[in-house]
């Protein structure tokens, strides 16, 4: 389909989960807002994507799911954890590396995770997600359930060879996932129109056997009812689809991003459209919500988040004698944190080291007899 | 030599499929031409007819996105197999092998499990040419989180494979092409070969030679070589499984015999040999009598005419040649 069909057709939120919906994106905002904050403290290392200006987007998609549902997302994937509800404590300790941390502190901002509520993960790798997102629906297929998986990514993931080969797959096999272009505008500093041929993207499915919705991503409500739509029939139907959802980060692409790239007037005008804003007047306009209480949630989500921040500084880093932790799921095959099985000389949790190998002397290649006859096996008829 | 009895190595890899298969209804095979055509190789002949579409799929040519939805099927209950044409098509899957199979248990804080099997076959002399013929244990050795098998036998490709299927890690399950088509004994029944556990395929006290895949039957050639012609008694040892690594045996037979080459068909910088070669120099320096030797494949891309492709991968005569040197003694009779 070409264009989202008129949204009274849609289901819509009761005014309970209009409030739910609201808290969640402003968690989310203000979650973000204090991440970057410590990370300008230098608490948090590595690189920090934030997703402010996307709530809309990353809340009305979740919500459109059930919890048995599962949920991938990219290296921007805090919003998707907290919309999930793994506890901001969690997302917080594991940008600041502490033990507490949703993955004990081995994933940091790019690779969040939370198995027990089907948050699949954030992935490092743009395009990444796409092939396990559709190997987890096709668990979901040969399982026989229900279940289908929401699986988002960034436009520029959109020109991976990944996006080709997973939809031409989970067309051809019927897999029940909802892939989900979050077009904010930018693969990193490249606008949309300098790295898509094809910039309307809800169409790039289209030759691989996925059809196209779009949503406004700055407008839950849209979100919301596209997603619903497209799971409903991706659920009912077995087979994939693709939306794009249209938004707009307000922040950089990370936070060492002088964003070179884009006006100050262009992010202005976008801010006017400000998911959080714009949905809270909504509320207010029909009576849903009053301004006052409003203020008590963000209150509420400040709060919240300064908890978050306090748990992170609280909690330990790892023990450097966890270093070899996970690497296997020990077992027969895999008795010992190391590689190499030997017990001869060495402590656990010490790393092995050694000096360069030594490159060995040229090997005479001359053959001096005649291969033994079927030295390699090799036989007529076999495959080569 | 009598044709040994015995299942060709690829029917002991197609038992080992189709036991897990009926096993465990979890267990099902992705591939290119893995089905209706029944496998480049024939490894997954018949098991299309035998478990049907839903567990046997053909796959598009699309070979990261097979090992992803791979990765994708094992997080969530599945045991998948995927088969990759050659071990060349591994490289394009690099990404999913390396950056999500290997490290998602780890990343993500021991939350999930990745028990994926992804067999390939490498190897030269069938003049593939530079993109279908090369050896790339080494860099699969190199990542942590992965499981690397390099069967050499028909009884260690059908044991180890199905240990493989059991196991919860990825295995990167590296077979030979030169070897589908050779015989071997397989025990009779359930047979499992564990990982990390090295085979002496041969006992001896005056050398030991390390064959790395095809190269411990290469090994083994040498090693009678060495006996009859030259009254050295060589031990050969087949790791069978790259990680974990059964150093312990190789090191104990070191220590007996003072010297050591290590064979392998892949490239000597940076090879499974360098990488061997530096443990045994760590752990057993005070026992050698000789430098550690390595027997390896040509610094070059597979060249394809016969005679070039044949000097570019190590045979017998450079195995004796080396195992002599080790022993200050020439291969001139």
């Amino acid at each position: 389909m070409a264009d989202s069909p008129p949204t009274d057709s849609r289901p819509r939120e009761d005014a309970l989960q209009a409030r739910e919906w609201l808290e969640t994106m402003t968690l989310i905002r203000r979650f973000e807002e204090r991440a970057g904050e410590m990370y300008a403290r230098a608490k948090v290392g590595g690189f920090l994507h934030l997703s402010i200006g996307e709530e809309a987007t990353i809340v009305g998609a979740a919500r459109a799911l059930r919890d048995t549902d599962y949920l991938i997302s990219t290296y921007r994937s805090h919003g998707h954890a907290l919309v999930r509800g793994t506890p901001p404590e969690n997302v917080m300790a594991e940008l600041f590396g502490k033990v507490d941390g949703c993955c004990r502190g081995r994933g940091g901002s790019m690779h969040m995770f939370d198995m027990a509520r089907r948050f699949m993960g954030g992935y490092g790798i743009v395009g990444g997600n796409l092939p396990i997102a559709a190997g987890i629906a096709l668990a979901s297929d040969y399982t026989e359930t229900d279940e289908v998986t929401l699986c988002t990514f960034g436009d520029g993931a959109s020109n991976q060879g990944t996006f080709g080969e997973t939809l031409n797959l989970a067309a051809l096999w019927s897999l029940p996932v909802v892939f989900m272009v979050t077009n904010n505008q930018f693969g990193m500093g490249t606008a949309l129109g300098r790295h898509s041929a094809v910039t309307d993207l809800q169409r790039k499915g289209e030759s691989l056997g996925v059809p196209g919705m779009r949503c406004d991503g700055m407008d839950i409500r849209d979100t919301y009812g596209v997603v619903c739509e497209a799971v409903a029939k991706v659920r009912e139907e077995r087979r994939p689809v693709l939306i794009e959802a249209i938004t707009y980060r307000f922040r950089g692409h990370s936070m060492a991003d002088p964003e070179q790239y884009r006006s100050k007037d262009e992010v202005a005008r976008w801010r006017e459209r400000d998911p959080l804003s714009v949905y809270g007047r909504q509320l207010m306009d029909e009576g849903t919500i009053t301004a006052g209480e409003i203020e008590q949630l963000d209150a509420q989500a400040i709060a919240r988040v300064d908890g978050a921040v306090e748990f992170a500084e609280a909690s330990p880093f790892p023990e450097p004698s966890d270093l070899y932790d996970d690497i296997y799921v020990l077992g027969e095959s895999s008795r010992g944190w190391y590689s190499v099985e030997t017990t001869e000389d060495r402590e656990e949790g010490s790393a092995a080291s050694g000096p360069e190998p030594a490159v060995n002397d040229e090997i005479p290649q001359q053959l001096t007899s005649a291969l033994a006859a079927g030295e390699d096996g090799h036989e007529p008829g076999d495959e080569d | 030599m009598a044709t040994p009895a015995g299942p060709r190595y690829r029917e002991a890899l197609n038992q080992a499929l189709r036991e897990e298969l009926t096993r465990d209804e979890r267990v099902m095979l992705m591939g290119e031409d893995i089905g209706v055509f029944g496998g480049a190789f024939k490894v997954t002949d018949g098991l299309l007819e035998e478990f049907g579409e839903k567990r046997i799929r053909d796959t598009p040519i699309s070979e990261n996105t097979i090992v992803g939805l791979g990765v994708g099927a094992a997080m969530t209950g599945l045991r998948p197999v995927v088969e990759l044409m050659t071990i060349n098509f591994a490289l394009l899957a690099l990404d999913q092998i390396v950056n999500h199979a290997a490290h998602i248990h780890y990343m993500f804080g021991g939350q999930a499990r990745v028990p994926l099997v992804v067999r390939m076959p490498q190897g030269a002399g069938h003049q593939l040419g530079p993109t279908h013929s090369h050896c790339f244990e080494a860099m699969f050795l190199q990542v942590p989180g992965l499981l690397v098998a390099v069967p050499a036998t028909a009884a260690d490709a059908k044991g180890l494979l199905k240990s493989a299927i059991r196991d919860e890690n990825p295995v990167v399950f590296i077979e030979h092409e030169s070897l589908y088509g050779v015989r071997g004994e397989v025990p009779e029944g359930e047979h499992l070969v564990p990982f990390g556990v090295a085979r002496t395929a041969r006992e001896g006290s005056d050398v030991t030679i390390v064959g790395i895949s095809r190269m411990a039957l290469t090994a083994e050639r040498a090693a009678r070589t060495l006996s009859e012609d030259h009254g050295v008694e060589a031990e050969v040892i087949d790791p069978r499984t790259l990680r974990p690594l059964d150093l312990d045996t190789i090191l104990a037979s070191v220590r007996r015999t003072n010297r050591c080459v290590i064979v392998e068909e892949g490239w000597p910088h940076g090879g499974v040999g360098a990488n061997l070669a530096a443990l045994i120099g760590e752990q057993a320096f005070d026992d050698l009598d000789a430098p550690v030797a390595r027997v390896t494949g040509a610094d070059v891309p597979m060249p394809y005419s016969k005679p070039l492709e044949d000097i570019a991968y190590p045979h017998e005569p450079q195995v004796v040649a080396a195992a002599l040197a080790t022993l200050n003694r020439t291969a001139a009779v």
